[in-house]
């Protein structure tokens, strides 16, 4: 039997969209695919030692659950990302939910392999040493060379 | 059931019960059996999914108090 592949590409860099990423690689990897995550653009933040700057905004978010409806202009306040961050923090929590930091844990356990666009740390101005180090830098050309032999491939 | 290796997986969702399966059962040899206890509703389909997709065999799945036990006999 041939190993199956899966490649993601990982875009964004908010709370939210960091977790299908990380779960989908290490669910991946548990049963036995060999997998990649290119992150590029916003996705680069997933990549940094320290996650505690990964938010969530309800700002532009209709559909973010919210415990009271609450108008934009109160969403617009000094304070509320980090008021919505602690509390989608505390409710993944509760329900057994990992944090972002051991799912990536887990993916590198797994050998998922971390590609960051090499394009937007530079277009970013990213100090590479905020980055894990367990990634390699490289181009679209280079991410094609694996999802091309893919059976999953995905854009987040 | 006899078994070889429990893992406790209760209180954790997904991708957890799954992932950490999977690395219990990395250092078990072929036919040994490990028996995971979630509270994952979720796990149900998802351990079937594993066993199903890996090769390894789902001997047995149950729920009593409200959490579910599974035999999992590694390939």
């Amino acid at each position: 039997m041939t190993t199956k592949k899966m490649a993601i590409i990982a875009t964004k860099g908010t709370l939210d969209m960091a977790y299908p990423p990380f779960i989908l690689a290490s669910t991946a990897a548990a049963l036995g695919y060999d997998v990649q995550i290119f992150f590029t653009f916003y996705g680069l933040q997933l990549l940094r030692k320290d996650l505690s700057d990964v938010m969530i905004s309800p700002l532009a978010n209709p559909a973010m659950p919210m415990p009271v409806p609450m108008p934009v202009m109160v969403q617009m306040l000094p304070g509320m990302e980090s008021m919505a961050t602690m509390m989608m923090k505390q409710k993944l929590k509760k329900h057994g939910v990992a944090s972002l930091e051991e799912l990536r844990d887990l993916c590198l356990e797994a050998d998922v392999k971390f590609i960051a666009c090499q394009m937007t740390v530079d277009l970013f101005e990213f100090d590479k040493s905020e980055f894990i180090e367990n990634v390699e830098y490289g181009g679209a050309a280079m991410f094609f060379g694996f999802a091309g032999e893919t059976d999953i491939c995905l854009f987040v | 059931m006899n078994f070889d290796k429990e893992l406790n997986a209760r209180g954790l969702s997904c991708p957890l019960p799954i992932v950490k399966t999977k690395k219990a059962l990395a250092d078990m040899t072929t036919g040994q059996v490990l028996k995971v206890i979630s509270t994952d509703v979720g796990s149900v389909k998802d351990m079937q999914a594993f066993a199903d997709q890996t090769g390894n065999t789902l001997v047995s799945t149950a729920e009593e108090n409200g959490e579910f036990i599974f035999f999992m006999k590694k390939k």
